[in-house]
């Protein structure tokens, strides 16, 4: 069992907690681009960090909030293991925290899950400053409702997510990165059937004029798909780019990210840059149309302006009114008050 | 590791007898009665008359589900056959403030589907469609009254399956799995029932239609379908089911490593884990569970091992192979006795076939059996499994332990005789001991079961008031009136106050601020 030097700041955020809201939760401030602005005081769970238990027979780690992602990964390499789902990491100071509240997964995610999927348990602060542990460190668990696994995407709402455990998966054996000359719904199309089978594939992005295709997996089947595909060889790093969003394809001023089902038509969205072989685009742009979620809503997906969004815009898809007053009482049920990050999400949540 | 705490837990006295079939006013849920006359009379104009089952010989089925032990009669049986009834059916339960249980297959073994008394049952039966397969988007919508089998036998010519399994996956149905969050035997790589779906349609106890989840690969706002997932039927009534479908792996072997020391192959296991291999199930049986099996499925067990592992790879044939003799050169070294890979599809199949069997194998050799469910973390194994077996030495009766042990999984089997004086009391207070063990290595009272009315009181050892408080509240915020599931998987704190207080953790009363009956 491993555990890595850190510090508990339970006691003085339940103060803080108790001092009452609104309160705007911060982690290392790496996603501050990410959802809707909140007029609050700040509360920093960037100090509430730390590795509480590690060990790698267990494939599960749990970890304080506010201990950055890098480390995390840093600590899983040196045992071959990994976070299966990738999440996004946009600076040195992107925390554990900040990945489990914005819920984003990386290319990886058709293939395995999203991060929702590897969260097995949290503990977050109520508004009495108590801490509420959901789910555990087991991956078979139902005892309770599973309230951790909403915590994943929940953007903090339902209050300062202090402790996650997380289910590690061991690093493949071996890995290649493919590049294939070919247009985006071509591309599309043959990704579909290729994940009709059992391959091993890790990753399918394109970049709007060419495919990439990762593989992850033991040394023989990896290298028999080589065989069967073709396709040049790249350097891996084309992959943490994608993952890191530091590709080019993600660098205009308004940037949104247009979740489609996979196989469904794309219409006006088929010339974009795709990741999740083709479920989720990502459409630049140099100024917002809010067309944009009408448009996602019809092909029965959703938008987020994940980039370039004003003050109090919306950012997220609209909700059907059912389901937003189902999102109203849920978030009431943990903070009546709404002291917790209100308006992240939606305006009037 | 954190130091394993000793229960040595009697006969608790007094309340821990009630029968948990009987519900409680005081502390599990209060409604006014609904004079049943009414009920049926608001419930019939909208049904056909035989979907709807008013007599006691008619009702009877339906008062147990695959906890037989626990019985009571439901007021009315409603069996819609469409959206629209459910709608209304709920309306009508809503209007009259009548308590609600739904109900699938009737196979969970935790009591979920046991009928509150005087309570309208909805069953599910005949929502027994599958309305589409899309084989590029790999999915299937199913209605909730499908049979989980039956999802993997109408894809099984695309190459396709449906990847939860649990064992009863002959009868259980999809609908009652999402209430569950079922796993299975393949639980370990290809994850449980909410790691497989992505769209639910849930009716509200107002009758409102929800939809929640998408077709893409995550929808926007807070993870509600996520929610619902074995959340009991305590929050909606899911409606339809969209599944994800797997492709059928290529190849697919099986390796069977003998033991003659229990602990030793408790360790085996995490060490395979260690290894970077994930298998597609890793299962364990103990002495007493294996000869059983074998006597009942001559499915080729070793009978004089002191436990068996079976460990099943899954994937690329060369990957498989490069597996196989890995984990092969792995369980040698850690002390296995033997090592068989099975030779063909027949003899793989036969050794599942034993495993699968464990628990009718087991009924064989007691008169009654009590199944447990709790989950540890992997490296507590070996002392558990030692304190298990001293558990079972203070309480006078044997157990017979059966695990999917990749994922800590227990089903310590209880045997016991009910005819037999004190038998019961002496099987409950072991279970429970048992769970308070699991809890106590910082697992949890149930992995796949559920807390339907079974294990309600052991909640209040696992959960703080606190934490009751919260989930109180979430059902509260789909469910305000109370009436979907009532006195099922969350106890009140009052029921805590009762049962729970039994368990003193750190010289602290639990719930000290709630008075005692």
């Amino acid at each position: 069992m491993r555990t890595s030097p850190g510090s508990d700041l339970t006691e003085s955020l339940a103060e803080r907690v108790r001092a009452g809201g609104p309160l705007r939760l911060e982690g290392g401030g790496t996603r501050g681009l990410y959802g809707r602005k909140v007029d609050g005081a700040a509360l920093s769970l960037a100090g509430h960090h730390g590795v509480v238990d590690y060990d790698p027979s267990e494939l599960v780690i749990t970890a304080r909030a506010g201990t950055p992602i890098i480390e995390i990964e840093a600590l899983l390499a040196a045992e071959n293991q990994m976070l299966a789902f990738e999440p996004p990491v946009f600076g040195s100071a992107g925390t554990l925290g900040g990945a489990v509240a914005t819920g984003l997964s990386g290319p990886r995610r058709p293939f395995v899950g999203p991060l929702r999927d590897y969260v097995l348990g949290a503990r977050l602060m109520n508004p009495q400053g108590e801490v509420l542990r959901f789910g555990g460190t087991v991956f078979k668990n139902v005892a309770g409702f599973d309230a951790f696994r909403l915590m994943a995407g929940s953007l903090g709402c339902f209050g300062p997510i202090l402790e996650v455990s997380l289910r590690v998966t061991p690093r493949p054996r071996t890995e290649r990165a493919l590049v294939f000359e070919m247009a985006g719904e071509a591309a599309r199309t043959w990704v579909t059937g290729l994940m009709g089978r059992p391959l091993p594939l890790s990753g399918a992005f394109h970049d709007g004029q060419r495919l990439h295709l990762r593989l992850s997996g033991g040394e023989a089947g990896v290298a028999a798909t080589k065989a069967e595909l073709g396709g040049e060889d790249e350097p891996l790093e084309t992959w943490a780019a994608i993952r890191h969003m530091t590709h080019p394809v993600f660098q205009e001023p308004v940037l949104w990210r247009v979740s489609l089902p996979p196989t469904g038509p794309a219409e006006s969205f088929e010339t974009t840059a795709w990741d999740w072989a083709g479920g989720q685009r990502w459409l630049a742009a140099d100024s917002v149309d809010p067309g944009v979620w009408g448009h996602a809503a019809r092909l029965g997906g959703h938008a987020t302006l994940f980039r370039g969004q004003a003050d109090n815009d919306q950012v997220f898809q609209p909700l059907a009114p059912g389901v937003f007053n189902l999102h109203r009482r849920v978030k009431a049920a943990l903070d009546p008050a709404g002291i917790f990050n209100p308006g992240a999400m939606y305006e009037g949540l | 590791m954190p130091a394993l705490q000793v229960i040595d837990a009697p006969a608790a006295p007094g309340p821990r007898r009630v029968m948990l079939d009987q519900f409680d006013a005081r502390l599990d849920a209060d409604f006014p009665p609904v004079d049943p006359a009414r009920l049926i009379a608001a419930l019939k104009p909208l049904l056909p008359p035989e979907n709807l089952k008013t007599q006691i010989e008619a009702l009877r089925p339906y008062e147990t589900d695959g906890l037989a032990a626990y019985r009571s009669l439901p007021a009315v049986v409603a069996l819609p056959e469409t959206v629209a009834q459910v709608q209304a059916i709920l309306r009508v339960c809503s209007d009259l403030g009548a308590p609600v249980v739904a109900r699938g297959a009737g196979t969970g073994l935790s009591g979920g589907a046991l009928p509150y008394p005087g309570c309208v049952l909805l069953s599910l039966a005949k929502f027994s469609r599958i309305l589409e397969i899309d084989a590029q988007a790999r999915t299937a919508r199913v209605q909730p009254g499908v049979r989980n089998l039956a999802i993997s036998e109408a894809v099984a010519h695309l190459g396709l399956f449906y990847a939860p399994d649990p064992s009863s996956q002959i009868a259980c149905s999809i609908g009652g799995n999402v209430a569950e969050n079922a796993g299975g035997v393949h639980c370990l790589k290809y994850g449980l029932t909410v790691h497989n779906l992505l769209k639910l349609e849930m009716v509200t106890l107002e009758g409102e239609v929800l939809h929640l989840g998408s077709d893409a690969y995550d929808a926007p706002g807070f993870d509600l379908m996520a929610l619902m997932t074995g959340s009991e039927g305590l929050l909606g009534v899911v409606t339809e089911i969209t599944v994800k479908l797997t492709p059928v792996p290529e190849t697919t072997q099986v390796l069977l490593a003998a033991f003659d020391n229990v602990e030793v192959a408790a360790q085996a296991v995490a060490e395979i884990m260690a290894e970077g291999i994930v298998p597609a199930g890793l299962e364990m049986m103990d002495g007493p569970a294996l000869r059983a099996a074998e006597d009942f499925a001559m499915a080729g067990y070793p009978k004089d091992a002191a436990a068996i592992l079976l460990c099943e790879l899954d994937g690329a044939g060369p990957d498989v192979a490069e597996e196989i003799a890995r984990v092969s050169a792995l369980l040698s070294s850690c002390g296995a006795t033997e090592v068989r890979q099975a030779r063909d599809e027949d003899e793989r199949k036969r050794f599942w076939a034993g495993r699968k069997g464990a628990f009718p194998a087991v009924g064989r050799i007691a008169p009654d059996y009590y199944c447990m469910d709790g989950t540890i973390p992997r490296r507590a194994l070996p002392n558990v499994l030692t304190e298990i077996t001293r558990l079972s030495e203070v309480h006078g009766l044997a157990v017979a332990n059966v695990f999917h042990a990749g994922d800590g999984n227990l089903h310590p089997l209880i045997l016991y005789d009910a005819a037999k004086d004190g038998d019961q009391d002496a099987a409950d207070a072991l279970g429970g001991a048992i769970l308070e063990l699991c809890v106590s290595v910082g697992g949890t009272i149930t992995g796949e079961h559920g807390v339907g009315r079974e294990k309600i009181n052991q909640m209040c050892v696992q959960f703080s008031s606190a934490e009751i408080d919260a989930f109180h509240a979430l059902k509260a915020a789909f469910d305000p009136k109370g009436l979907l599931n009532p006195g099922k998987a969350i106890p009140t704190l009052a029921r805590c106050a009762e049962f729970g207080g039994m368990h003193i953790h750190n010289g602290e009363l639990p719930f000290a601020h709630l008075p005692r009956f």
